[in-house]
């Protein structure tokens, strides 16, 4: 393959060299219908799972098919993407927050024809490639991280995880039989650069075992004083180490005190700490960002470890199933996850998904650890 | 015939969600055919040494990438994450594997057009490989060599009118809700706000001189569909001060059972029929609403505008019109020292785009410069205001305490009383009070 230039200079790296231009603007890409409503949308209503209709002030209306999808995704399929929006929607579509792709039409005799092209679609290894769903009071698509795709400090993967659930969970992504929405989230470790700490339930790769030292190359790859500054727990201290004769500077863990969180990993390569037997999975439940009825909640750590039993995680699809049912079952119309947990109370809820109780679950992680302990004589037997 | 067996990863083609794997083994073959006869910049086969150093993560449970090292395009210090695999020998397709994060649009909106230009660009000179979208809302092209950065760069910002986002410490890339473009709930444009402000701060989002990340998510409405008050240093929230707007007819025929209460969004289970006292009146948290001799009426004065009603009835309740934004701050995932929800600092503020949003801006800048004067290496802005309390954010942003900045006033009275503030000051003299008060 022969190198071929943009007509970029490496030798004048600033020759018509254009920098801060910013994204493109958004109305570009506006489809028609929603240039000219924009602001004047009256109400909204799901007609079924994973449509919708708009209708504006105008009389206009717009239909909106929202599908899942991976968001690894390949040119290739988004190549495929790009057909079927030519062919049905003038040419526009958008992502959502939540990774679905939605594909919008003017005119509700187009729906039918999108959909049956849409559900039509499938990979050679059998699955949708746009399954239809991810509306009300059902579950939509997990946002997550990269994991063993393309990151260097996860627990677990990110895609074969969500892949895993989602399977499990597809009947739910296509109805909408839950007492409120019910949103899922994951991230490969506690950097949680998904942020899912505040989800209904949290799929979360964490490690367990302390960061081995490579004493023979620490203090040629890393800034010791920034490395034992990363860690949130002080348990990192320098340590002059005999390496055959010569003395080199390095770092000495304190292992009773590491939180296996991997800052000190990310900034400093000789401090690994992936471990097949170590690392796993971590469930978290009850949290919400809307501010809708109860104010926004964290979720709370409720299974402390599951293993990472690739490829298809089968004791976490089973365990998140668990919780998924017990709450479909037992909360009322409207109650997130979290607000359900709270109402029962959470002795409760360890009765009712029959997950057992350990140590790990209490709360020893500085001063927020005292509020979540029990200071009434009001629990429940 | 694929150059990898990967018995684990095949197990995740099967079941009905999209398989990436399907995926990845289709861009594989794609390359490996070459219909189209691109001139790959990078390995053709890099989409199968992806698969096959996936599956030996699979096989022995541990990620195979290194960090980063310091690679980027020249002038910036974000938009690239450099990433090399840590056995390149065995799959030497992704030996050099770096992330690039090019700015969605606001709202994330395509045409076909720009997105069929950007698949021909990053086949020809990257893996091929895409995350629509990352965690912060970028589009992520995923994979290429260090010598391609620099010519990516140079084709999306001559021949796109396209920029890079962000990474490191440094602004990150904003990103907001689908707000007023197709939603009824949105109370103020919040795609125009985040473009706005992205172009603003493009040196803060290029060029890292923070004391860490920094984000901006923009919620039309307190439903935060961005998830702004979770996970973002500022979250703008779209908020109203008057009554909500109530259309009697419309609340009718939700009684009556002409229109499915929360839009349809119950109908997979037969709930009964809709009883407004039980799913409305009785579920508002601040008890304001009555629903009497058919009429529904809302004490608007003690309502918190949590969206509950609004989400029942959109047929029947709106927003009310005098609206702007809720700015919240220091919200964070729990790296490092626990989780914060963000924090409310300005109950309200005008949305206002004819004066360039001078306003919000004013906040944003106040909380930077304070922020970089005494944030730590990897502190961020939710820690600096534990760290330094509440006060001073007040005092950095010039922002008069009401009670709305409190969930509830302090349970200590450790008050750390300013010099000022105390009659008379605190200088004293001893051998004055000593003349009445013997040793």
């Amino acid at each position: 393959m022969a190198f071929i230039s943009s007509g970029y200079n490496p030798d004048k790296p600033m020759e018509n060299r254009i920098t801060d231009i910013g994204p493109r603007h958004f109305e570009e890409f506006y489809p028609e219908v929603i240039k000219k409503n924009k602001g004047k949308w009256l109400y909204h209503e799901i007609l079924k799972p994973g449509v919708l209709v708009h209708v504006a002030e105008s009389g206009d209306e717009v239909y909106t098919v929202r599908c899942g999808g991976a968001r690894l995704m390949s040119v290739t399929h988004i190549r495929e993407i790009c057909e079927i929006a030519d062919k049905h929607c003038d040419g526009h579509l958008r992502f959502t927050t939540r990774n679905n792709i939605e594909f919008m039409v003017d005119n509700k005799a187009k729906v039918d024809p999108l959909i049956k092209d849409l559900e039509a679609r499938k990979f050679d290894g059998g699955s949708f490639k746009f399954p239809v769903g991810g509306t009300g009071a059902g579950i939509t698509n997990i946002v997550h991280t990269q994991g063993w795709v393309h990151c260097h400090t996860p627990a677990t993967d990110a895609s074969g995880t969500v892949k895993a659930t989602m399977d499990d969970l597809f009947s739910d992504f296509q109805s909408m039989r839950m007492p409120a929405h019910l949103r899922i989230s994951m991230a490969c470790c506690l950097n949680m650069c998904g942020a899912v700490h505040c989800s209904d339930i949290a799929i979360l790769g964490f490690h367990r075992k302390p960061p081995m030292v490579d004493h023979a190359y620490l203090d040629k790859t890393c800034e010791v004083p920034l490395a034992i500054a990363a860690c949130p727990t002080a348990a990192l201290k320098p340590k002059k180490v005999d390496l055959d004769g010569t003395t080199v500077n390095s770092i000495e863990v304190n292992k009773n005190r590491c939180m296996f969180c991997g800052n000190c990993y990310t900034m400093c390569p000789s401090l690994p700490l992936a471990d097949k037997e170590g690392d796993g999975i971590v469930l978290m439940v009850g949290g919400k960002v809307s501010n809708r009825i109860s104010a926004p909640k964290f979720s709370k750590v409720v299974v402390s470890f599951i293993p990472n039993e690739t490829p298809r995680w089968p004791s976490m699809t089973a365990q998140i199933r668990n919780i998924v049912e017990a709450y479909a079952k037992d909360a009322r119309k409207y109650e997130r996850l979290g607000e359900w947990a709270e109402r029962i109370g959470w002795e409760r809820f360890f009765d009712k998904t029959g997950i057992e109780f350990t140590h790990h679950l209490i709360d020893d992680f500085r001063d927020p650890a005292y509020y979540t302990w029990r200071q009434t004589t009001n629990f429940k037997f | 015939m694929a150059k990898h067996e990967t018995p684990l990863l095949d197990q995740l083609e099967s079941g009905p969600w999209p398989s990436f794997v399907s995926d990845l083994k289709q861009e594989a073959a794609a390359r490996a055919k070459n219909e189209k006869k691109v001139e790959y910049q990078i390995p053709q086969d890099v989409v199968e040494d992806l698969l096959g150093v996936l599956e030996l993560s699979y096989k022995d449970g541990t990620t195979h990438w290194k960090h980063g090292g310091i690679v980027g395009v020249f002038g910036y210090g974000g938009g690239v994450i450099g990433r090399y695999c840590d056995q390149p020998t065995m799959f030497p397709g992704v030996a050099h594997f770096h992330t690039m994060r090019v700015n969605q649009p606001s709202g994330k909106f395509y045409t076909t057009d720009y997105l069929k230009k950007l698949c021909d660009l990053w086949e020809f000179r990257g893996s091929g490989l895409t995350n629509m979208h990352g965690a912060t809302g970028d589009i992520i092209l995923l994979g290429t060599t260090t010598p391609q950065l620099e010519e990516i760069f140079y084709e999306l910002t001559h021949n796109f009118n396209q920029d890079l986002g962000g990474s490191g410490s440094n602004l990150r890339t904003p990103a907001d809700c689908i707000g007023q473009a197709r939603c009824e709930y949105a109370c103020y444009d919040t795609q125009d706000l985040c473009h706005t402000l992205t172009n603003e701060y493009q040196d803060e989002l290029h060029r890292p001189a923070f004391p860490y990340k920094f984000k901006f998510k923009f919620d039309g409405c307190p439903n935060c569909c961005v998830a702004s008050i979770a996970r973002s240093d500022m979250s703008f929230i779209g908020t109203w001060k008057d009554d909500i707007r109530i259309d009697q007819d419309a609340v009718a025929g939700y009684v009556k059972g002409e229109f499915k209460p929360n839009a349809g969004a119950h109908a997979g289970r037969d709930w009964g029929p809709f009883d407004i006292q039980k799913e409305v009146i009785d579920l508002c948290p601040t008890e304001c609403m009555k629903y009497e001799n058919g009429k529904l009426s809302i004490d608007n004065k003690e309502c918190t505008r949590c969206m509950h009603c609004i989400n029942v009835m959109p047929r029947a309740l709106k927003p009310g019109k005098e609206k702007g934004l809720s700015i919240l701050v220091g919200a964070k995932a729990p790296i490092l020292d626990g989780a914060q929800m963000g924090s409310l600092l300005v109950p309200f503020v005008k949305v206002d785009k004819e004066n360039d949003y001078a306003e919000i801006k004013e906040v944003i800048e106040a909380i930077w410069d304070w922020w970089m004067e005494e944030g730590k290496n990897r502190e961020r802005l939710g820690e600096l205001i534990k760290r330094q309390g509440f006060q001073k954010l007040l005092e950095a942003t010039n922002i008069t305490p009401v009670p709305q900045h409190v969930q509830e006033p302090r349970t200590n009275p450790y008050i750390f009383w300013k010099e000022e503030e105390v009659e008379g000051g605190w200088e004293r003299d001893v051998n004055e009070f000593r003349k009445h008060h013997l040793r």
